[in-house]
C-alpha cells in the first residue's frame, strides 16, 4: 500500500501553509497542522528502509546525485526507480528527490545509499574550488546579480 | 559502464540559505518568487530528548515530530552553482536541532510579518547565537494596519546594529533577490572583516 499513498499524500506540488485565523499566535497552538505524526507511515518506512535508521553513505540535503549505471537499479523498490528516473535529467539533490518520491529525508538517504552501493547512482560532489568560502560567496553574488538583471 | 564501484563524480557547487520566520510570514511565497521551480515540500522526523519540562523526573523521554520543509532552487550556470532556499518549519525549537538544515548554510533571512512582529524573535536570537550571517526582511503586507520602520523592527527584536534590516515584498522576484544580495554582501563583509570561525563539524545525524 503505503508507498503510492504516501507519495500522493506528500504531494508533488507546492503545499499551502496551514490556514490560520488572523492574529492566532503560531506558537501557542503549536502549528499542529504542519507537525503531524504518521504512525502508519512510520511502519511502511520501516519496510522501505529495512529498519535501518542511517544511510551507509553520508549525504546532506543539498548533496547532488547523478546516474552512473541505471541498469543496476533494476528490481528494487519503486521509490528507488523513481529516484534514478529523477537523476536522469541531470544531478538532483537529496531534498528534491525526497520531495518528489514522497519519502522523508532520512529514508530517502537510505534508498539513495543503496543505489550508490548497487552502482546505479553516484554523488556529484563539487570541485575543490567550493571549499574556498570567499570564492563561493563571490560566485553566489555574481549569480544573484545576473538573476536580478534578468527579472528586473 | 565501468565495473568498478564509483561512488563520487563531479558536479556543481550547492549552497543553501535558510528562510525563517513565523507562520504566515510569507516564507513559501518568498521562496516561490525567487525559485525556478514550484516550491517543493519534504518532511523529516526529528527526535529530541525532552529537556525535562514535560518529562517525569529521572526519566528521559524522546519526542519525535515531523517537520515539513519548503524549498526552492536557483541555478547559476555560469558559476556552476545551485542555490537552495529552505523555508524552516514554524515551530522553532525542533528545527534548531536539525544539523543537516543548519550546518553549512551560507546565511539566513528572518522574514517578519509586522502584524506578528514577535514571531521573529526566536529566529533572530538563534542566528545571533550561532554566528551565522543573517538579515531581517520586513514583508510588507498590503493589509498591515501600520508599517513599522526598519529602525522600529530592529529595536523591537533587539537586532544588533551590524545586521541589516530591510523591507521587501515576498511576492516580487526582484525584491526577494535584492534581499538575498543584501545577505550575501553582509556575509562577505563578515568574511573580510573577521577571520572565519572554525567551520562547524559535520556529523551524521540520527533520526
Amino acid at each position: 500500500m503505503a508507498a503510492d499513498d504516501m507519495a500522493a499524500s506528500a504531494g508533488w506540488g507546492p503545499r499551502q501553509p496551514p490556514a490560520r485565523s488572523a492574529g492566532d499566535p503560531a506558537r501557542s497552538s503549536g502549528g499542529d497542522q504542519a507537525w503531524v505524526t504518521y504512525e502508519a507511515e512510520e511502519l511502511s518506512l520501516y519496510a522501505i528502509t529495512g529498519g535501518r535508521t542511517r544511510p551507509q553513505h553520508s549525504m546532506r540535503l543539498v548533496t547532488l546525485l547523478e546516474v552512473a549505471d541505471p541498469a543496476s537499479a533494476k528490481g528494487i523498490a519503486p521509490e528507488a526507480d523513481q529516484a534514478v528516473e529523477l537523476c536522469r535529467a541531470g544531478p538532483c539533490s537529496v531534498a528534491e528527490i525526497a520531495a518528489r518520491i514522497g519519502l522523508p529525508i532520512q529514508a530517502t538517504k537510505i534508498v539513495l545509499s543503496d543505489l550508490i552501493d548497487s552502482g546505479a547512482l553516484v554523488m556529484a560532489l563539487p570541485g575543490p574550488e567550493a571549499s574556498d568560502h570567499l570564492q563561493l560567496l563571490e560566485a553566489l553574488r555574481s549569480g544573484l546579480e545576473t538573476r536580478l538583471s534578468d527579472v528586473a | 559502464m565501468s565495473p568498478d564501484m564509483r561512488t563520487e563524480g563531479h558536479g556543481p557547487t550547492t549552497v543553501k540559505i535558510i528562510v525563517s520566520g513565523g507562520f504566515g510570514a510569507g516564507k513559501t511565497t518568498l521562496i516561490g518568487a525567487a525559485s525556478e521551480i514550484e516550491p517543493l515540500t519534504t518532511e523529516e522526523y526529528l527526535t529530541e530528548v525532552s529537556d525535562g519540562i514535560d518529562s517525569l523526573a529521572g526519566v528521559e523521554r524522546k519526542a519525535t515530530t515531523t517537520v515539513a520543509l519548503d524549498f526552492g532552487r536557483l541555478t547559476f550556470r555560469d558559476q556552476q552553482m545551485v542555490l537552495y532556499l529552505f523555508g524552516t518549519p514554524g515551530q522553532d525549537r525542533f528545527w534548531f536541532t536539525w544539523d543537516d538544515l543548519v550546518v553549512g548554510a551560507v546565511g539566513a533571512m528572518v522574514l517578519i510579518d509586522t502584524r506578528r512582529l514577535a514571531d521573529g524573535f526566536a529566529a533572530v536570537g538563534y542566528f545571533e547565537q550561532t554566528g551565522m550571517p543573517f538579515v531581517v526582511a520586513i514583508n510588507e503586507f498590503d493589509d498591515a494596519p501600520y508599517r513599522y520602520s526598519p529602525a522600529e523592527v530592529r529595536a523591537a527584536l533587539e537586532v544588533p546594529d551590524r545586521v541589516p534590516v530591510v523591507r521587501c515584498d515576498a511576492r516580487v522576484p526582484s525584491s526577494v533577490i535584492t534581499v538575498l544580495l543584501t545577505l550575501v554582501d553582509h556575509a562577505l563583509t563578515y568574511e573580510y572583516e573577521q577571520p572565519r570561525p572554525s567551520a562547524p563539524v559535520e556529523q551524521p545525524h540520527a533520526v
